[in-house]
């Protein structure tokens, strides 16, 4: 038996905001199904209590003096929007009956 | 303007890998996602390595995201070899690793989260270092894996090796996991001499199925040559290893699927055309946008953070990779390096691993512990197997840099791999 199945994998995939078309999802159910196989074998490791490791080098999170700094000026930080109006990102309508 | 030179590195040229900002440079991460985008800002590497007098010369191909072990998941096509231009550069930082081997520049800079420096560099005969995490800012980085990634650079020797790592290291306030710990004066570590070093030899890394033997053999006679001259070799266990890549396959990905959030088509990069509503804008930009692997990688990450399987696959390889990190503390009480080959095998044929994701993934078997645990490796040319490079990693404790950066240049002073050249550009 496969461990995911096709639909799962449209879940995720409208999770991850990403659509895929029939073939993409027959082949992406077998290979993350080959790759779950994989990893299975991790459940032969005994973990009982052990702390998981989320960063290897353990540091205390810095802190900076709360002091304003310069920052990117708005110009430029939208200079990249494939779609802006003066210093905004433009978006389609996200509300229903908005448009005048 | 006084006629001195501002560094070492002044006037060098150099290569950076195409997932590495520059201001008013394009970066795509070999991605049609980043489509147009032109960086504001410079990375921190790019600030210093320019104070430093480097000259940026090239802007260099990678796998898409820095996922892939081949540069062949690229936008732009994939890069060869300079060995055999059939056979891929090794990945993801192949491009860096192919400028450096075939001559063009004696300088370049990659990123390694599970191994996409030191695997390149061994398929290519060169030198590749991943330092400890936090040794180099990640700012101006894009991410993958935020826990994984780390800067390093590519050179011909362990010498210039230490030089390069000077320039870039160091704490910088712009990335929350820097290390403050000042930065050591790594050239002045290669004395050449490496009498009473203790060399461990992991024995599960001898034992790996599927690494071919021929290699396997071009460490020993390296390790073997290091003892003659000094060095204490002796046997180390790291019991976990072999869930290594298990760990870094949930990880990773779970990592990138966050991380790639960002790309939605509003900010920068490629947009859809038309969008219905927001919904469609971000299914079809991201749709359009990404490439196989980076998809698959991302719906693998969505899936393992996914309410009902997170404690089962995430949580648990965050577990094993304790377990990771302490049979390498473990083992570094015993011994001041870890030797190891870099890679099971010499650089594979482009296309050969292309419509099998798992075993493309096997090719990081011995590098991605270092990344899981954070500590630096490096990989240096140590033989030829059918006249393809091999290179052995040697792998040292946190902030262990120097002592990784001295037995390399010990062994270079007693070898010549490093000295040949590919038949068709010598």
């Amino acid at each position: 038996m496969s461990r995911i199945t096709r639909e799962e994998v449209a879940r995720i995939a409208s999770l991850a905001r990403l659509s895929l078309d029939d073939d993409e999802s027959q082949r992406t159910t077998t290979q993350i199904g080959a790759i779950l196989d994989y990893v299975a074998q991790l459940a032969e490791v005994d973990t009982t209590g052990i702390e998981p490791t989320a960063h290897a080098v353990p540091l205390r999170t810095p802190l900076r003096a709360d002091r304003a700094q310069p920052a990117m000026p708005p110009e430029l930080a939208v200079a990249n929007a494939p779609q802006r109006e003066g210093t905004a990102f433009v978006v389609p309508l996200v509300l229903d009956g908005e448009e005048s | 303007m006084r006629g001195e030179a501002l560094s070492p590195l002044d006037g060098i040229p150099i290569a950076i890998k195409d997932n590495l900002v520059q201001v008013g440079e394009a970066t795509t991460c070999a991605s049609r996602i980043l489509e147009g985008f032109v960086s504001p800002y410079d990375a921190t590497v790019v600030e210093r390595l320019q104070a430093a007098g480097a000259v940026i010369v090239g802007r260099t191909n990678l796998d898409e995201f820095a996922m892939g072990s081949s540069t062949e998941n690229s936008a732009f096509g994939a890069s060869r070899n300079p060995w055999d231009v059939a056979r891929t550069p090794g990945g993801s930082s192949g491009g860096s690793a192919a400028a450096v081997a075939a001559g063009i520049v004696p300088l370049a800079f990659g990123s390694d989260t599970g191994g996409s420096i030191r695997q390149p560099a061994a398929c290519t005969g060169i030198v590749g270092m991943k330092p400890t995490y936090g040794r180099v800012s990640r700012w101006g980085l894009v991410a993958f894996a935020s826990s994984l990634d780390q800067i390093g650079p590519f050179t011909r020797t362990a010498a210039d090796c230490a030089v390069a790592l000077r320039a870039i290291a160091g704490h910088d306030p712009r990335d929350s996991t820097s290390i403050p710990e000042a930065v050591p004066d790594y050239a002045a570590a290669l004395t050449g001499d490496v009498s009473g070093v203790v060399l461990g030899m992991p024995r599960e890394y001898f034992e790996t199925k599927g690494a071919d033997p021929a290699v396997l053999d071009c460490v020993h006679s390296a390790v073997s040559n290091l003892e003659k001259a000094g060095a204490k070799v002796r046997e180390v266990s790291l019991p976990h290893t072999k869930y290594g890549i298990a760990a870094y396959y949930l990880i990773a990905p779970a990592e990138a699927s966050s991380n790639l959030a960002r790309y939605d088509g509003v900010r920068y990069g490629h947009r859809a055309a038309s969008p219905r509503d927001l919904a469609d804008l971000y299914h079809r930009t991201r749709s359009e946008g990404f490439g196989p692997e980076v998809k698959r990688r991302i719906l693998l990450g969505t899936y393992v953070l996914s309410a009902g399987y997170y404690d089962a696959h995430y949580r648990k390889a965050q577990q094993v990779r304790t377990l990771l990190r302490r049979d390498f503390e473990e083992a570094f009480r015993g011994c001041d390096a870890i030797v190891t080959p870099t890679a099971p095998e010499v650089a594979f044929r482009i296309g050969e691993k292309a419509d099998d994701p798992l075993s493309m993934y096997l090719s990081d078997v011995y590098t991605v512990t270092a990344n899981l645990a954070g500590i630096p490796g490096i990989s240096v040319p140590c033989g030829f197997v059918r006249g393809l490079p091999v290179g052995l990693q040697i792998l040292g404790p946190l902030l262990g840099e120097a002592t990784v950066l001295r037995v390399a240049d010990a062994w270079q002073r007693r070898s010549d791999f490093h000295l040949q050249r590919p038949p068709e550009i010598a």
